[in-house]
């Protein structure tokens, strides 16, 4: 099996004051292309730094990252961006979506940086998907929770990603409307055959990859396959 | 902050300055008149006169003036000049500076001239070489480079020359027409009561055509003339604090959203209303305070500047010292203006409830729609006092506030409208960037109708001061035909029109007016003698009338400049029956008189009875000899009178070659070259434009503060919506063209918007004030609206370079662990 995602020996510090706060240390591990993992830990046991620095959104101090069998460490902040918006979803937990697009617009923002000339098509099938489709022209301030997690769960899938990063995507959600969302999620991760990394401290949502990988105090505790766990 | 302390430091400026201009003029106004008081007229003082100067004692020192060619035969030139001649010690006050310093005392005994320092460098005149006035000709001993009372710009018009008094007759240029003063001076020791003195003069000087002006009165008008370009400055400054104020409200707005959960939280944990308004209230005020107190502190040093800018236009020398009243002014203005401004978003804090702390509320109560209101209306109300305590009259406040609320509800509406139409038509086939930019004008707690207020009353400050400048000059410039004059020769004497005529012609040059002039005063208007009118207090009418010598003209037809308002132009009369005459409808309003109103004209000792048969709109702005009052002809044309001729000169060459001829065959005759007036009134009219120019750089600058506030305001929001784009894929050129365009379109929307009122404003101006066609320049619109967009496009990326370079985490990081 190919790996999508190879960390090696990553470490992350940053400078508090005078103080020099280590949040990573010494991981490494690969992800299978088309595998679903999750990374759980406690508060600032530094998950969503990792997943920034597996995403190429930011730079580690040591170690190296290879997406899609790229070493991002050698792209220039352009480069990644690209690598990014070709390659790469996103899901977060504050569902970061820009207030003065629509729900469709949202949705297409990575295919029209792109400068795909089918966005709009592409982008009502994908809230057609989530349930949305009569929501199209409705703002973020005008759509639940739920609505809008859907919205950003449509906007990561538009670019067919290879990999979908997820920062506790139910973070912001009733445990219902949590569940609807993470089956639409798996649901759509199916039908596309994406690699898909979550990001929690929910056990339970963890438990439903193939892989989970736990943190404490910034460095691996466990990388243990669902079924050993 | 910053925005306040601009506002408030260019109006204590301009508050210091007057002060210290008034406190000067009232100081020196000995030195201004250069004597206690003075007995003036245009006539040789009647026997009555010369009885009243002989009671005070006998005139100190004595002075004719007049304004004559002056040749300066070694350079071959020749300039209109102000000839002084004086008689005693005069200035008795302050100093005539010469060079050599001698020459202020010798010139009398030596029978030499003195010359303006200006005219000899621009003529390369050195002490020993000659001057000839009239018929004399003068050594000059010296150079004059301040007297009294004497200002640089209308040193510039016609330069003062000082001889001997006794030479004055010998020059041959009293006669017929001369525009002459007669000037007694007094010194008296110790000072009369001027009011007493005033009270029991003037009659008698009144009705003998003379003047008294004391020191006092005249340093009294000077700083009220003074006042008036103040008062303007004053509400230039004043607009820009107003802007400054817009742009605390909107940042305290801003400010007050970002913490409603924390007060809602407070008030959770007990807080009361009025607990957590003065947390804020105090915060605001003492940001208010300083602010004032840094701008007092700078307005105080800028005041240092205004002589330097304005010297040229001051007859005196200006010190400058601390006046108290500014100083307290500041302060006070700082921590008012801003607490009023901030009261509107502060009330958020009373309003916000507790439940806030669970859940977001939108939307506004009725009760802050009053409280608004409320507020609103004490604003305006603060302005209606503060204009009125800086204009002293309520009219003009009424007028400058409506039209504040009038400038910014119009920039307001345009504004919104604009948007509305932006949002109703959408352009969704532009780019992605293009698309994104504009959306970005909506963003939650965008900056956009502040940025579009503060540019937008920017511009149209700096177009409106330019299309006016464009108006004055376009009202005085000359038309390139021939028949249109631009060298007028004064002061022909009848017996000399043919043989100047004949010389003008034979430059090859055409004579465009041969214009008779005779000179006459008002006797009686309607049968009421002007004496007997001058007694009456109760009249309303316009008292110049009374003692005007008008300068009057015959001729059968109407000029460009007029038109007939009412009555008939040019009627048939009998011989033996009364005048028909035609007014000036400034005249005829002056005067109080109608058509068909008798008026009885003084005409050097002969009465004439005329009735007025029509009156006449003069576009006096127009470069044409115009009149306010014209008889008919076969009436005047054996009457004592002097002629004005006129001609069209190519060039400047030509024009001093005919100069030099005509001043050497006839020196009595003056020359005013139209063309060289035209370039003067260009220079003062720059230098005034340079001077509001500088007051309204503080609305700019304001401005300019205000959109970096603005953009600072919205700083977070900008970096969340770069790192997320930066996220899902975007480049550091994409993000760069969607904040470029953003401003672009700021720049672009509030500067067309000011320039487009400002158009219209100045429209208004040019039919309602100048009474012109107004045809704009295209300047504005070239330098103007690009200047200005490039300018915020600038400050704005400059701004948002922190937002470029956030690292995407950033976002992540503050959202989640």
């Amino acid at each position: 099996m190919t790996k999508i995602l190879n960390v090696n020996n990553l470490g992350k510090s940053y400078t508090s004051g005078s103080k020099k706060l280590t949040v990573l240390e010494d991981i490494s591990f690969a992800v299978d292309t088309g595998a679903t993992f999750a990374i759980v830990g406690p508060s600032g046991s530094g998950k969503t730094t990792l997943l920034g620095l597996c995403a190429g959104l930011d730079a580690p101090d040591i170690g190296t990252v290879s997406l899609c069998g790229i070493e991002i460490n050698t792209l220039d902040e352009d480069q990644r961006a690209q690598l990014r918006n070709l390659k790469v979803g996103f899901i977060f937990q504050n569902f970061q979506l820009l207030p003065t697009l629509t729900a469709l617009e949202n949705v297409t923002v990575p295919l029209e940086l792109q400068g795909e000339k089918n966005a709009r098509k592409v982008g009502l099938e994908l809230l057609e998907k989530v349930g949305l489709a009569d929501r199209s022209h409705h703002y973020p301030s005008q759509l639940s929770g739920g609505e809008q997690q859907r919205v950003a769960l449509a906007r990561a899938f538009s670019n067919k990603p290879a990999i979908l990063f997820a920062d506790e995507p139910t973070g912001n959600l009733d445990a219902e409307t949590g569940e609807k969302v993470i089956e639409l999620l798996f649901d759509l991760n199916k039908e596309a055959g994406t690699t898909l990394i979550i990001v929690t401290h929910d056990y339970d949502l963890a438990s439903r990859t193939q892989r989970i990988l736990k943190l404490r105090g910034g460095k691996i505790l466990s990388d243990q396959l669902m079924n050993t766990l | 902050m910053a925005s306040i302390t601009l506002g408030i430091a260019a109006l204590v400026a301009i508050q210091s300055f007057g002060e210290n201009l008034k406190e000067n003029f009232k100081q020196q106004s000995k030195e201004l008149m250069g004597s206690d008081f003075l007995i003036v007229s245009n006539h040789p003082p009647t026997p009555k006169v010369q009885t009243i100067i002989d009671s005070l004692g006998g005139a100190d020192a004595q002075e004719i003036n007049f304004p004559s060619m002056a040749a300066f035969p070694k350079r071959g030139a020749t300039k209109l000049v102000l000839v002084r001649g004086i008689k005693g010690g005069f200035p008795f006050y302050g100093t005539l500076e010469t060079n050599p310093a001698s020459a202020a005392k010798n010139y009398q005994s030596e029978g030499g001239a003195l010359v303006d320092a200006t005219l000899m460098l621009q003529f390369n005149l050195k002490q020993g070489d000659s001057v000839k006035i009239g018929l004399v000709t003068l050594p000059i001993i010296g150079s004059i480079s301040s007297g009294p009372g004497s200002t640089g710009i209308s040193a510039s018009v016609a330069p003062p020359v000082y001889i001997p008094y006794e030479l004055i007759e010998k020059t041959g240029l009293i006669q017929t027409g001369s525009r002459i003063e007669y000037k007694d001076y007094f010194v008296t020791n110790p000072e009369p009561d001027y009011i007493l003195l005033a009270k029991k003069l003037d009659p008698i000087l009144d009705a003998e055509n003379a003047d008294l002006d004391t020191h006092e009165s005249t340093g009294r008008q000077l700083g009220r003339r003074y006042d008036n370009f103040g008062k303007f400055l004053n509400l230039v400054a004043f607009v820009a604090l107003l802007l400054g104020c817009v742009g605390v409200a909107s940042s305290v707005h801003i400010y007050i959203k970002e913490k409603l959960t924390s007060i809602a939280v407070l008030k959770c944990l007990g807080a009361t209303r009025k607990q957590t308004f003065l947390i804020y209230l105090l915060q605001i005020a003492g940001m208010g305070l300083i602010g004032g107190i840094l701008g007092t502190l700078i307005g105080l040093g800028l005041q240092q500047l205004f002589p330097l800018i304005l010297q040229d236009f001051l007859p005196i020398q200006l010190i400058t010292s601390f006046a108290i009243r500014p100083l307290i002014i500041g302060p006070l203005l700082g921590l008012i203006m801003s607490v009023l401004f901030a009261l509107s978003p502060l009330l958020g804090t009373w309003y916000v409830s507790p439940l806030q702390v669970l859940r977001i509320q939108e939307g506004v109560s009725k009760k802050t729609r009053k409280a608004n209101l409320f507020i609103f209306t004490i604003i305006l109300c603060f302005l209606l006092v503060f204009s009125f305590w800086l204009l002293k009259n309520i009219w003009y406040a009424m007028g400058f506030v409506a039209g504040i609320v009038v400038v910014f509800s119009i920039l307001t509406g345009i504004a919104v409208l604009f948007m509305r139409i932006i949002k109703k038509y959408f352009p969704t086939s532009w780019g992605f960037t293009a698309r994104q930019s504009l959306l970005n004008l909506y963003r939650p707690n965008n900056q956009t109708l502040v940025l579009l207020l503060s540019i937008g009353v920017g511009s149209f400050l700096i177009s409106t001061l330019y299309f006016t400048k464009d108006i004055l000059l376009a009202k005085t410039s000359l038309e390139s035909s021939q028949d249109t004059p631009n060298l007028i020769l004064m002061d022909v004497q009848t017996n000399q029109t043919d043989s100047v005529a004949q010389t003008i012609r034979s430059s090859g040059l055409k004579v465009v007016d041969n214009i008779p002039i005779v000179t006459m005063r008002m006797q009686s208007i309607n049968g009421r003698s002007v004496n007997d009118i001058r007694q009456d207090t109760s009249r309303t009418g316009n008292k110049w009338i009374l003692n005007h010598e008008f300068r009057v003209t015959y001729r059968d037809s109407l000029i460009d400049s007029e038109t007939l308002a009412s009555g008939t132009w040019n009627p048939l009369f009998e011989k033996g029956a009364a005048i028909p005459i035609s007014l000036s409808d400034n005249v005829a309003r002056d005067a109080q008189v109608v058509e068909g109103d008798t008026l009885v004209f003084n005409i050097q000792g002969v009465l004439m009875t005329t009735v007025v048969a029509s009156i006449r709109i003069v576009d006096w702005g127009r470069m044409q000899m115009n009149f306010s009052v014209i008889f008919p002809t076969k009436v005047l044309e054996n009457a004592p009178q002097f002629h004005i001729l006129t001609t069209n000169v190519p060039n400047e060459k030509s024009s001093a070659t005919l100069q030099k001829v005509l001043v050497r065959q006839f020196p009595t005759v003056s020359i005013i070259d139209i063309r060289q007036l035209l370039k003067m009134v260009e220079d003062i009219l720059d230098k005034i434009a340079w001077v509001i120019n500088f007051m309204a750089f503080f609305s700019i600058l304001t401005g300019i503060i205000v959109l970096f506030g603005s953009v600072r305001n919205s700083k977070y929001q900008r970096i969340k919506e770069s790192v997320l784009l930066r996220t899902l894929g975007a480049k550091a050129k994409q993000i760069l063209r969607i904040s470029a365009l953003e401003y672009i379109y700021l720049g672009i929307l509030g500067s067309g918007m000011g320039l487009l009122l400002s158009l219209f404003g100045s429209q208004l101006l040019a039919i309602f004030v100048f009474k012109t066609a107004f045809s704009p320049s295209w300047i504005p619109f070239i330098v103007f609206v690009p200047g200005i967009t490039l300018l915020v496009l600038a400050i704005g990326l400059a701004n948002s370079r922190s937002v470029l370079n956030s690292p995407p985490l950033e976002v992540l990081r503050k959202e989640g662990g």
